[in-house]
């Protein structure tokens, strides 16, 4: 057998060991499901008549805000992935696979299809939510897989960035702090409200960070309004952090143990 | 014909490892024959788990020759990988799995196919005695079993050189006779094991030569009974009932050292059940009141060797 088929036997088998581990404990993924959710609850039914009137006129909040807690969900995911990798590493099994002829990518690999098989069946939850309440997204079929390819790919970047924080971090709260950034940077974006009503610096934080483009893709392929440019600036983002984030996590994988 | 058994299975020249401004290997030479085992003895801190990582490619050499298996471990850990198993110190087993699907998960990893795999792991979980608990989570293994599956997934592979990072510390002494004699059987299957230890005993019970490390260099090195030779450490206590046949036990014997308040002799002892009979004979029917033989520990080796007791815990590697 070749190297690549190899590569991706041992992907493979990394992988069915990690869902393997979502089986057996699946409150990490439950709890990184519940946090979308709350805010959906909080910020439709609480702030929602508020916030929305700042919004897309016409249009109820919830469809503004759906697109954004989903790309949420993506981010609240990736912790849980930064914090197995992290308990992997610290000790027990990594070291011995590092010891083992075996294709090194292959155990990051396994890890990374692991978590976006969670966080997809998290985006799906949280989308039903959302249509429980009141989300009536306009997209046929064709923007539906668009839609479901933009979170894929936001998913992959997300998930091989805290890969690589997984890798950096010395211990699970180190690595869970670290995955904090990309959970909580769609809050300073479009994802509640239009970067049109920011002012200042926020505004210009918010209109050039990597999240605002890919919310607003996403809420164009759901709910009909206006994309523009963001596709290709989400493209380019989530391509640029997937290759920074496989290249980070490679190097920090294949470095030497200090210790 | 060029025969593998002349080629030495791991060899190091002039090894040398710092971190940072801490020397931790100093320029170590070693030979282990393929089929023997060998044993790199010392405290914590001294450096044989650094050791165990460069030889099994997990860190680089800062300078020296490295060969295990006829090949670089830092610039070819390729084939090394492929030769080579390793026990670690800390389990290295996934606690979150069953032992049977950790040794199921080691086969597929060495692409045995699935059936293959399955028997593999079947046999081994009985060979070390884990059958009935297999189907449980690891997290809930003993000490003592959660090494022994170590070690079951290490020789998945079946490894030509395989090494144990200290394998038995923490275990109970029952457990550590079980990993003993897994060792041994291990060896008469032809591997070759690399081990380090922090008990003299271990070395002497399961290894062909011993190598004293203390503070990143060897200070010894030899069979067991070559080392012993040079440990002065080992004793026979004789104690008796009163004052004069303390005296006179102590003219017929000469050389011993005497201890009036406790009423005892200390005789050195190099181990030989030959040396034991010659004193016996010498105190010709002297009523003992008790005997005691007082082997050498790793403090008496280290006093010594480098007369300093050993150094302790000062570094975590």
């Amino acid at each position: 057998m070749s190297t690549l088929s190899y590569a991706v036997r041992d992907s493979a088998t990394m992988l069915r060991r990690d869902v393997r581990h979502s089986l057996r404990f699946p409150l990490m993924t439950i709890s990184g499901m519940l946090l979308p959710i709350a805010l959906l609850l909080l910020f439709a039914g609480v702030f929602g008549h508020a916030l929305g009137a700042s919004s897309a006129a016409g249009a109820s909040y919830i469809d503004y805000l759906a697109p954004g807690i989903l790309v949420m969900t993506a981010g609240f995911a990736a912790e849980a992935t930064a914090v197995n990798i992290c308990t992997d590493m610290s000790g027990g099994i990594i070291p011995r696979l590092r010891t083992m002829a075996i294709s090194r990518a292959s155990v990051l690999t396994g890890q990374v299809l692991g978590s976006m098989i969670r966080t997809m069946i998290s985006a799906v939850l949280v989308t039903a939510v959302a249509v429980l309440l009141g989300f009536r997204p306009s997209a046929g079929p064709v923007e539906w897989i668009a839609a479901a390819g933009v979170f894929a790919m936001l998913t992959l970047a997300l998930t091989w960035l805290t890969v690589a924080f997984g890798l950096l971090a010395k211990t699970p709260a180190g690595a869970n702090s670290l995955s904090l950034i990309p959970a909580f940077l769609p809050f300073l974006s479009s994802a509640f409200i239009s970067t049109r009503s920011m002012s200042g610096g926020v505004r210009w934080f918010a209109t050039n960070e990597p999240f605002t483009p890919i919310i607003d893709t996403l809420r164009g392929l759901l709910t009909g309004t206006g994309i523009g440019d963001s596709a290709v600036l989400a493209t380019a983002w989530c391509v640029g952090l997937t290759l920074a984030g496989y290249f980070w996590a490679r190097a920090l994988y294949n470095r030497d143990p200090a210790g | 014909m060029i025969t593998s058994a002349a080629r030495p299975a791991v060899m190091a020249r002039g090894l040398r490892k710092s971190f940072g401004d801490h020397v931790v290997l100093d320029g170590i030479d070693l030979d282990v024959a393929e089929g023997s085992v060998y044993a790199l003895l010392g405290p914590n801190g001294s450096g044989k788990t650094t050791m165990v990582k460069i030889l099994s490619t997990l860190l680089t050499a800062d300078a020296g020759t490295v060969r295990v298996a006829g090949h670089d471990p830092g610039t070819e850990p390729g084939p090394v990988r492929a030769a080579i198993g390793v026990t670690g110190q800390f389990s290295a087993v996934d606690n979150l799995l069953t032992g049977e699907e950790n040794l199921v998960l080691m086969a597929d990893l060495h692409h045995l196919g699935r059936a293959g795999g399955r028997r593999r792991a079947s046999e081994l979980l009985g060979r070390f005695d884990l059958a009935e608990a297999s189907g449980k989570m690891v997290a809930t293994y003993s000490g003592g079993m959660q090494r022994r599956l170590d070690l079951a997934m290490t020789l998945v592979g079946e490894p030509r050189i395989i090494f144990l990072d200290e394998p038995t510390t923490g275990l109970d002494p029952r457990s550590r006779r079980t990993m003993w004699q897994i060792i041994r059987e291990l060896v008469a299957s032809g591997v070759t094991i690399f081990l380090t230890t922090q008990y003299l005993e271990e070395a002497d019970q399961l290894a062909d030569r011993i190598a004293v490390l203390d503070h990143g260099t060897l200070v010894a090195e030899g069979t067991a009974d070559e080392l012993k030779r040079l440990i002065p450490g080992g004793h026979i206590r004789l104690r008796f009932s009163d004052a004069s046949e303390l005296g006179s036990a102590a003219r017929a014997l000469g050389a011993a050292t005497q201890d009036a308040d406790t009423l005892t002799l200390q005789i050195p002892y190099d181990g030989r059940v030959r040396s034991l009979t010659t004193l016996l004979n010498r105190l010709d029917g002297l009523p003992i009141g008790e005997l005691s033989v007082h082997t050498p520990d790793l403090d008496d080796v280290f006093l010594a060797l480098t007369g300093h007791l050993q150094s302790g815990q000062d570094t975590p590697q």
